[in-house]
């Protein structure tokens, strides 16, 4: 249950920082984080939730924009890159790149909090 | 105990993030800052815009005196009804700015050289070039002029208004695609930015001669004048003109007085000097086909004009439709992004077009400085003092460069000690140039946009300075015309075809021509005009026109034989002919080949590669392989002929013409440079290159038939590339015919940039297509929607339409408001 909740919560706040879009797009670090740390977990379940989070969020997001768009863009940027044009590729690389970072800020979080706690 | 944990998490965390936000180096570029890029709320997705996108929308503005209605059609063109002419140009502003805003930014990037701005050091060589041929002075002097003009001032004023307001609306996650890919922001617009812009055509369409005279003077040196003279000759025998032959011109209000010393200073048959070559040259094939067939040639009765300008094919591209309807005037017609008005276009009594008139309007002058400061040059027998420019050039990461220009009296000198290259070396070269020297700007344009009959057209066109163009013209009322308007420069003969003296005055320019000594035609007796960048006259026309090889030839004799044979003419004829791919110049050459072709010396393979090349309908169609062939033996012949006398040129030299080496074959059977200069014990003939020419051609024609591609289009592999050249945002591998001797001179990169065909009928009836489409976002569907139309020949009936029917049209898909609050 602490696990899901985390999930949801950092993926709704993540969304939501994610609306002011003067700030960085990495801002999301922050309130991973700050989850981590309220929801105490072990460092491992922790990563996952905050991977878990932003895979979610950005898989999510790229998913309803590029179903919208017909895989028109998605298509180039996958020649770009290059992904041999495979617009599911790109959409997972969002997601996995969105995901690590959060894991990995989740990670410093649930550390931060042993740390404190000691 | 977690401290180590926390702070390798920590560490982690905060290595990552940076990695990822920062530009990493990618080949020659550099990639995006990819969690930026890929981040759903803020990257590139944010431009993946819905295909059932809607484009409706109330927009409160301030800027704007009365309410305008934006009506878009199916097309995503948008058709705007304004109450007043600077509403209008301030909703155009804005539009052009919704859908092109990088594109229209960054084209003046490249005019106003600050690409190492954006990309870094390496475009720093093109930067200063364009900052050293004058493009921000120039189009700082066009605006200084047009400012006096309160009219064309307050027009520009609120183009550049409209534009900023569009910006001010974008939020960071919803800047154009390519500020994100090469990570930087939008900035302001500004006036002088449209003057820029129209540099850059300007650029475009003239400034060839700023490569060409370097070359031509050191083709001259190497060869010596009478050689040179034999190879770029100044009579095309097959010239059809634009205007008739035997025409009979006024006396010449000016007669330029030729420099005493011009056999020994200029011409200099005898010694040896250099020259350079630009890192951006102007295409030669830039160029275009216009005519227009009087009432008398065509079913309705009523005249039918048509234009299709040849440019660099690119993505977004250059043109943007568009209909302005005020109470001043209701015109349509393709607009440039970065520029109020159209361009080419028509309105409700008449319609025009123009071509490039290749006319030679920019030269150099060999200064002599007293020293390498630059202070002081030498000028009409004593020392005259120099003005220094000094232009600032921003480079990405790096410190600022000071880029120091001396200015003489010719104009600014682009060559020095510190700008040079193989041909320029230890030259100080001043450029002159009509461009540089305070243009018009828009006014023509403007004023063409309204213009109601033949007097108002010749009335906006008298005061086109740059590029020279040929204004094609029909009216409703049944009038045609063609005029060559320009600030044309009065000319001895091969005056600025090489580079002249700058220490005294009898070199420089001696006048303009005046306008009304410029050719032009008004409703001739064969019922039609034309040009197609050929010579204006033929050699009986008082002035000198530039080196012939600036013109090229065989366009203009199709179109005119075309136009004379038809009657009855109707648009979808006009269709037609603009997608012909006869090559007319095949139809003078192959005879020449297959003359002097020994079939008996052939194998088995070159034979078959002959025969069809005999069986070919002449027609550079898609799947024509004898097109192929044809190009293949022309193309190996010229190098057969050529090569071996200009190996040994060290510096860059011109190549002779196709035309010049056609017309040598037709008259001359024992052609003095069919000769090889390196076999020493024979006389190589004409026949003997031929025969050289087809074998080397057959080798080279098998490995394409080995990989399956000997049908024209695939040699010729048409494309639309993307500004960034960048494969995946392009449109590659596009099926169409032509080339640069059709009348669809769609080559590799270069071809009809819009086609446009406008029937003057009672209820105007106007077709359309480029290469492109109205969107300049790579993730619309509008992005390139008319390409593979304009590929096929077809073509969209544009909508125009009054205000009362664009509301209820079932056409119009979208409405914007924009209100002043």
């Amino acid at each position: 249950m602490k696990l899901i909740t985390a999930i949801f919560l950092t993926t709704f706040l993540a969304f939501a920082i994610g609306l002011f879009t003067f700030l960085p797009w990495w801002s999301f670090v922050f309130t991973s984080f700050i989850v981590a740390v309220a929801i105490h977990q072990k460092p491992g379940i922790a990563f996952l939730a905050g991977f878990s989070g932003l895979f979610i969020l950005w898989t999510l997001l790229a998913v309803l924009k590029d179903t919208a768009n017909e895989h028109i863009l998605s298509t180039k940027v996958a020649h770009l890159f290059p992904l041999g044009g495979s617009y599911l590729l790109l959409i997972l690389i969002t997601g996995l790149l969105g995901g690590l970072v959060s894991g990995l800020a989740a990670l410093t979080g649930s550390n931060f909090r042993k740390t404190s706690n000691k | 105990m977690r401290i180590v944990p926390f702070l390798l998490s920590s560490i982690a965390t905060a290595a990552l993030v940076v990695g990822l936000n920062t530009q990493l180096p990618l080949g020659g570029s550099k990639s995006p800052r990819l969690g930026y890029f890929l981040s759903p709320q803020q990257g590139f997705w944010q431009n993946a815009e819905a295909t059932n996108q809607s484009y409706s929308e109330n927009l409160n503005i301030k800027g704007i005196k009365s309410k305008v209605d934006v009506f878009i059609d199916e097309r995503l063109v948008p058709h705007i009804y304004a109450e007043n002419d600077l509403d209008a140009y301030y909703v155009q502003g804005f539009l052009h700015a919704k859908f092109r805003l990088w594109q229209m930014e960054f084209q003046t990037y490249v005019a106003g050289g600050r690409l190492s701005e954006i990309l870094g050091e390496e475009r720093l060589p093109l930067d200063r070039f364009f900052r050293r041929i004058g493009m921000v002075y120039g189009a700082e002097q066009t605006m200084e002029r047009m400012n006096k003009n309160p009219l064309m001032k307050a027009t520009v004023d609120a183009y550049a208004n409209g534009v900023n307001a569009y910006i001010k609306t974008l939020k960071p996650d919803q800047i154009p695609f390519e500020y994100k890919l090469l990570d930087y922001q939008p900035e302001q617009w500004t006036p002088v930015k449209t003057y820029l812009f129209l540099m850059f055509m300007a650029y475009d369409l003239t400034a060839r001669g700023a490569t060409t005279d370097l070359k031509m003077t050191n083709t001259k040196n190497y060869l010596g004048y009478e050689a040179f003279d034999k190879l770029f000759p100044n009579i095309q025998d097959s010239l059809d003109p634009i205007i008739p032959q035997s025409t009979i011109f006024a006396k010449p209000s000016l007669n330029p007085i030729i420099p005493k010393d011009i056999d020994s200073i200029y011409l200099n048959k005898t010694n040896n000097s250099s020259e350079a070559i630009a890192p951006l040259i102007p295409n030669k094939n830039n160029g275009s086909n216009n005519w227009a067939v009087a009432g008398s040639k065509t079913a309705s009765g009523k005249p039918i004009l048509c234009n299709d300008p040849h440019l660099g094919l690119n993505l977004p591209s250059l043109w943007y439709e568009v209909q302005i309807n005020t109470p001043t005037h209701n015109t349509y017609g393709a607009s440039f992004p970065g520029s109020p008005a159209v361009i080419i276009g028509f309105n409700d009594s008449i319609a025009w077009g123009v071509t490039n008139a290749t006319r030679d309007v920019i030269d150099y002058y060999d200064i002599k400085f007293k020293d390498t400061t630059m202070d002081e040059y030498w000028f009409n027998g004593e020392w005259k003092k120099a003005a220094h420019r000094i232009e600032t050039i921003k480079i990405k990461g790096k410190p600022n460069l000071e880029e120091l220009i001396a200015v003489t009296d010719f104009g600014p000198v682009m060559y020095d000690r510190s700008f040079k290259n193989a041909s320029t070396e230890g030259k100080y070269l001043a450029i002159k140039w009509t461009a540089n020297t305070a243009g018009n700007g828009l006014q023509t344009f403007y004023q063409l946009n309204r213009a109601k009959n033949i007097t108002d057209y010749q009335n906006a066109i008298d005061t086109w300075t740059c590029p020279g163009q040929n204004f094609v013209f029909a009216s409703k009322s049944g009038d045609i015309a063609i005029k060559q308007q320009g600030a044309f420069i009065a000319r001895w003969k091969r005056q600025g075809d090489f580079i002249m003296p700058g220490t005294d005055s009898t070199y420089d320019w001696q006048g303009i021509i005046p306008n009304n000594e410029n050719p032009m035609i008004v409703n001739p007796a064969r019922g039609f005009v034309s040009s197609a960048n050929q010579m204006p006259t033929d050699s009986t026309y008082p002035y000198y026109l530039g080196a012939a090889t600036n013109f090229p030839l065989f366009r203009g004799i199709i179109i005119n034989r075309k136009l004379a044979a038809m009657n009855g003419i109707t648009a979808k004829d006009m269709q037609q002919m603009q997608m012909d791919n006869y090559n007319v110049f095949a139809e003078m050459a192959r005879p020449v080949l297959l003359k002097y072709i020994d079939e008996k010396l052939l194998n088995v393979n070159e034979q078959r590669y002959v025969s069809i090349l005999k069986k070919w309908n002449l027609k550079q169609d898609i799947a024509e392989q004898g097109a192929t062939i044809f190009n293949a033996v022309w193309d190996s012949l010229s190098q057969e002929i050529f090569q071996d006398d200009f190996q040994k040129a060290k510096q860059p030299i011109s190549w002779p013409d196709d035309a010049t080496l056609l017309q040598s074959l037709l008259k001359d059977s024992a052609y003095a440079f069919a000769d090889n200069i390196n076999t020493k014990n024979k006389v190589e003939t004409i026949q003997d290159d031929i025969l050289l020419a087809v074998k080397k051609a057959a080798t080279h024609l098998q490995q394409l038939e080995k990989a399956d591609k000997l049908n024209w289009a695939d040699v010729k592999d048409t494309r639309v590339n993307h500004l960034l050249k960048i494969p995946a945002l392009s449109r590659l591998h596009l099926p169409i015919g032509g080339g640069k001797t059709c009348i669809n001179a769609t080559t590799d990169v270069h071809g009809p940039s819009w086609r446009m065909i406008v029937h003057l009928t009672d209820e105007i009836e106007a077709y359309g297509v480029y290469p492109g489409g109205q969107n300049g976002n790579p993730g619309s569907r509008f992005y390139d929607n008319f390409i593979d139309s304009w590929a096929a020949g077809i073509y969209y009936r544009l909508l125009f339409l009054n205000k009362q029917d664009a509301e209820k049209h079932e056409k119009i898909k979208w409405h914007i408001t924009f209100i002043n609050g």
